[in-house]
């Protein structure tokens, strides 16, 4: 009988070194029954390595870590029994069809075949690949690939789902489909992991994250919460036709003073802001005149640009 | 007592069993590359048993029989194609699914266990080196050359060669980097082919020599095959049996930590 509240994973001080290198330098988090959970963060932020640890299939180097109240060190078959894991890369069986890889996947599991057919049948329903069900897998496209993969980690009829940065690499219509399939499951009570470096799919899939830089979590909280800690309610975005990096960031200077804290980037500057009428007029009164001027609300973007001073997506910043 | 233990061994062997079934899925639609093998024995059994034979005839053995020379080198052309059955699935075959397509990565995301991985990969190996020498003791006997019913004893020696050769073959392929290291093990088995006791009894090398062909896995599986299908028997036996054990059992062993390493990153 599942309890509200029920702990899934629990870890204290978790900590990951390959060599000289300290990808997760000490983390504390609490995942429970329920709820769909992101790790937030740019590429080597260490996301990838501490769902791996959850995932026993790394060992920790330090710290404690408890998935379904076992030891992943000692019980990382009965853990991994009741874990669904999408990694980043698939690793679809590409010797198999599409669906002999929901069948034979459920031979490690010891799901018996009879059983397992009717699951996998009942799966590719789900990922809407019923009719690619006897295609090769390299046939598919990215974003079927990505399907495949994700019912493939339900065909144990998983506790807690892992998921890797669910959709990068996709276009953006592969994207919306797997976010619809991962609605579906949040909606059906799937406790879901997921790691993301895009704001977008974390504020709509999360009902709570950490935001990880360098090994550490530096940010705890829902989407909401974050973006009202951290950042003003809304932002606003100014252009100056031809230019640039240092000569925005001089004028950055005499923005000084015009709303909240004032964030140079390459391309253009944001001011934070309580209000953007007023800033609109503050600017006004100072005689300066950007090419554009664009008022939205703060997203989680907002609040990692504000954290680490640096964009999320570096190539999209 | 006998209910637990039954579990406990069904427990520890069904995890392999999967590993077996997903390489029985995925092979049964290449299954010529897989009977294409072993007809590779069966022209070198023509090329030296009946045409070299045909001119060497019969031969002494260093115990004073004298036999037909094919008869001599059918058992160890045998013996060779339950070594090249089991070798070739577990080290080019693992490599390629270890390396190249990463099915271990997805499979350890389950209970699955690289011992598991290891064992089934295992059981796979033997099926494969079975069609080999099941295809070669048919031609065999077609051909007259099972001299007593003991030769039946063969197959299950040859059971020992792929175990040997499965252990071996999957620690290779933990260990090669790149498919220009199969030229180096293709080179080796080769050398154990011409110089494991295949065409000439070890006796016949020089001094020097023969300790070289005493470490070789080949040599062990051949004087086994060969004492049996002749119905010689001989306690030496004993020790190509343990030798070729205790091969299948350091390799399987050396193959699932190094996967464990690989893997568990």
């Amino acid at each position: 009988m599942p309890l509200d509240n029920e702990i899934l994973v629990r870890a204290r001080d978790l900590r990951k070194r390959y060599g000289n290198h300290e990808a997760v330098r000490g983390v504390d988090f609490e995942i429970r029954r329920g709820e769909a959970f992101g790790f937030l963060g740019a590429n080597g932020a260490g996301k990838s390595t501490t769902m791996r640890m959850i995932g026993c299939v790394s060992e920790p180097s330090g710290g404690h870590l408890e998935v379904f109240d076992l030891d992943p060190h000692t019980d990382g078959p009965a853990i991994r029994a009741r874990l669904g894991v999408v990694p980043q890369d698939n690793t679809l069986d590409t010797m198999l069809t599409v669906f002999e890889n929901l069948t034979v996947y459920a031979g490690y599991f010891g799901i018996k075949r009879r059983e397992a057919k009717a699951k996998a049948a009942e799966l590719l329903e789900f990922v809407q690949l019923s009719a690619r069900a006897n295609d090769q897998v390299n046939d598919l496209s990215g974003g079927m690939q990505r399907r495949l993969a994700i019912a493939r980690s339900l065909i144990n009829a998983p506790d807690l789902v892992l998921l890797d940065e669910p959709t990068t690499g996709l276009d953006p219509q592969a994207r919306h489909l797997v976010w619809e399939r991962l609605f579906q499951l949040k909606q059906q009570g799937v406790s879901i992991l997921l790691t993301t470096h895009y704001m977008d799919e974390a504020e709509q899939l999360c009902d709570r994250l950490v935001v990880m830089d360098e090994g550490r979590i530096i940010a705890a909280g829902s989407p909401r919460e974050l973006i009202d800690t951290y950042v003003t309610k809304e932002v606003v975005e100014l252009r100056f036709a031809g230019r640039h990096t240092t000569a925005l960031a001089e004028l950055a200077l005499e923005l000084d003073g015009i709303g909240g804290q004032i964030e140079p980037l390459p391309d253009r500057i944001l001011v934070y802001t309580d209000d953007a009428e007023d800033t609109a007029a503050a600017l006004e009164a100072r005689d300066i005149r950007p090419t554009s001027v664009l008022d939205r609300r703060a997203t989680l973007e907002d609040v990692f640009l504000r954290l680490t001073g640096r964009a999320l997506v570096e190539d999209e910043a | 007592m006998s209910v637990i233990s039954y579990g406990l061994v069904r427990a520890r062997v069904r995890p392999s069993g999967s590993m077996l079934a997903r390489n029985w899925i995925a092979m049964r639609r290449a299954w010529v590359l897989i009977v294409s093998g072993g007809v590779e024995s069966l022209l070198f059994l023509f090329a030296f048993g009946f045409g070299v034979g045909s001119m060497v005839g019969d031969i002494t053995l260093p115990d004073g029989t004298a036999i037909s020379y094919t008869a001599y080198v059918a058992p160890a052309i045998l013996a060779n194609a339950a070594m090249m059955g089991t070798l070739l699935e577990t080290s080019i075959n693992v490599f390629a699914k270890f390396k190249w397509m990463k099915v271990y990565d997805g499979i350890l995301n389950t209970p699955m266990r690289p011992g598991d991985v290891a064992l089934g990969e295992v059981w796979w190996a033997l099926i494969r080196g079975g069609i080999y020498v099941g295809m070669f003791v048919i031609a065999m006997g077609a051909f007259g050359l099972l001299d007593s019913w003991w030769s039946v004893l063969a197959v299950p020696a040859c059971v020992f060669i792929a175990l040997a050769f499965a252990g071996i073959g999957l620690t290779l392929a933990t260990f090669f980097r790149e498919w220009t290291d199969f030229d180096w093990m293709m080179a080796v088995v080769f050398a154990m082919f011409l110089f494991g006791g295949t065409f000439t009894p070890v006796e016949a090398y020089p001094g020097f020599a023969q300790p070289i062909v005493y470490v070789m896995p080949l040599y062990h599986g051949i004087e086994l095959v060969r004492g049996l299908s002749l119905g010689a028997f001989h306690p030496m036996m004993l020790v190509n049996v343990l030798y070729l054990m205790a091969l299948a059992a350091v390799g399987t062993w050396v193959a699932q930590r190094r996967l464990a390493k690989a893997l568990y990153k």
